[in-house]
């Protein structure tokens, strides 16, 4: 429809949408704005103690500097390596051991106290074992980080795989379908929304488990650089990382989005 | 009988355990059906009608008794037989033609020619052009028509329906019914038809089976012969055959419905 068709009514209407959305926006970024000018001009004026709360300038030039030399993108792209092998390998091997909890239904009734103790569990709590057990580098954060997002990744697919309607699967089941098929053709489909809501929460869930790793035992990573800085009271390098890892968890989180947007059009 | 018989169901009987007890659903069911008729069964809720409808479909085993489905025993589902619920069940994430091709994907039989004839059963039935939308975007009549195409184009011989327009809104549902009795004599399939809609089973049917209460027995059996205004077929008008009153009552008391 082209707008010369629309009733001036109209128009007034999408108008006040647009400038809705448009002051939302301005009050957003006004937000970060006034924040960041209100830190950098209490520090200069001596309001607060730059020295424990850094600023922005300060951390900008760090920044630049970290840039400039390369340490920054060593840092998080060891990180980021971790974070992501975490992630996909916590969340592919949930979503294995859920589809083995449907095919069962014994294992399922079996181990779901199991589950249910080990959901509870702040999973971070068993970090220092596992880097003692699988070793203190790369491989005992990356543990660390699939064992904080596989359980809940276990309980939601499972839980979402067993909230099928039975009659979708009395359908296949006329047809003929196998086990293996209504698992393909119903149970896998049917669970994508919850596969994808669990993916959002696993990525946040991942960096839990790469930072606290890293805290422990590491040598690089984003989480190093925090705990190095907050040791030698280097508060700027401390807050360039913490600001680092916001933007990169939030743009990680924007992927999964996009990925939503392209795997679910019929639910528009 | 000089038609060939399609279903023989042989003195079933049905007796469900529960952890706090059992219940007997069905006992001695014993009747046939013949090709190309449309046999209801009506009988008050809960007296295990639809447990009959997946035994026939092989879903379920009768604790006694079995069931032959051109001639041979059921075991478990068949290609021969077709299965259609109270609601449509159509997938959300398919489009209307992926969910029609369905059961041909559980057959392994996507193939072009496949496709065509979904392409050419969607547009006889009205669905041609929204076969690319998502179920959401279409109405429960247009729903339900796509189950019934997805049901025939794997061309059983023999169809099974649970209520199939109880989900519809009545104007919709005399529309549909109306219109799923005609494909269905055009297509000329058998069918065994679950309602509890009297009026329904009437104006579909060429013979009407009435069950008791739990344990389900079967209290008589009635031939429908409507004599339809204009001599054409059609469930709606034959609503108006001066026989259906008749029908009506005698079912209806034969239900000995008490509130």
């Amino acid at each position: 429809m082209s707008n010369n068709s629309l009733s001036s009514e109209h128009i007034k209407y999408l108008k006040k949408i647009r400038k809705r959305k448009r002051t939302i926006f301005i009050a957003q970024i006004s937000i970060l704005t006034i924040g960041l000018l209100l830190w950098e001009l209490a520090a200069r004026l001596n309001w607060i103690d730059s020295f424990l709360t850094s600023y922005p300038s300060g951390i900008w030039n760090l920044f630049l500097q970290y840039t400039k030399n390369g340490g920054l993108f060593y840092h998080v792209g060891i990180s980021v390596f971790e974070t992501i092998l975490g992630f996909s390998a916590g969340t592919l091997l949930g979503i294995l051991i859920a589809i083995g909890l449907w095919w069962s239904d014994f294992w399922a009734k079996v181990l779901d106290p199991y589950l249910v103790v080990l959901n509870s569990l702040p999973k971070t709590a068993l970090a220092p074992i596992l880097i003692i057990w699988v070793g203190a580098g790369y491989s005992g954060i990356i543990v660390t980080a699939i064992t904080v997002s596989i359980v809940i990744t276990i309980m939601n697919m499972y839980f979402s795989f067993i909230s099928v309607d039975e009659d979708k699967i009395k359908l296949l089941q006329t047809f003929g379908a196998t086990k293996f098929q209504i698992l393909k053709k119903v149970v896998l489909p049917y669970s994508i929304p919850t596969m994808i809501s669990t993916l959002k929460v696993n990525i946040g869930l991942s960096w839990v488990g790469v930072i606290v790793g890293e805290f422990l035992v590491s040598k690089a990573g984003i989480g190093y650089l925090i705990v190095y800085g907050g040791q030698v009271f280097k508060l700027d390098l401390v807050m360039m990382s913490v600001f680092i890892l916001a933007l990169i968890s939030a743009l990680m989180y924007k992927g999964i989005s996009i990925l939503e947007d392209k795997f679910l059009k019929w639910n528009e | 009988m000089d038609k060939k018989t399609i279903v023989e169901v042989n003195e079933i009987g049905m007796t469900y355990h529960t952890f706090n007890g059992e219940t007997e659903a069905l006992r001695n069911i014993d009747f046939s059906v013949y090709e190309g008729e449309i046999v209801s069964i009506v009988g008050p809720s809960g007296c295990g009608k639809s447990t009959l409808l997946s035994i026939i479909a092989g879903l379920i085993k009768p604790s006694t008794g079995k069931v032959l489905v051109n001639g041979k025993k059921v075991t478990g589902p068949t290609k021969d037989i077709g299965y259609m619920f109270q609601r449509d069940h159509l997938f959300e994430w398919r489009t209307i033609l992926q969910n029609v091709l369905l059961g041909l994907e559980i057959h392994g039989k996507v193939e072009d020619n496949a496709i065509k004839t979904a392409e050419m059963l969607l547009d006889t039935y009205g669905l041609g052009d929204f076969k690319y939308n998502y179920p959401r975007q279409l109405s429960g009549g247009m729903r339900q028509r796509a189950a019934l195409i997805r049901t025939l184009i794997v061309e059983p011989n023999l169809l099974l329906l649970d209520e199939p327009f109880s989900a519809l809104d009545y104007q919709t549902r005399l529309a549909i019914s109306d219109e799923i009795g005609i494909i269905l004599k055009r297509e000329k399939k058998t069918a065994l038809l679950v309602t509890h809609d009297i009026a329904e089973a009437i104006s579909l049917s060429d013979r009407i089976i009435v069950l008791t209460n739990r344990p389900a027995r079967i209290k008589d059996i009635i031939k429908i012969e409507l004599t339809c205004p204009e001599g054409i077929w059609s469930p709606i008008k034959c609503r108006e055959a001066p026989e259906f009153r008749h029908y009506f009552n005698k079912i209806w008391k034969e239900l000995d419905v008490h509130v």
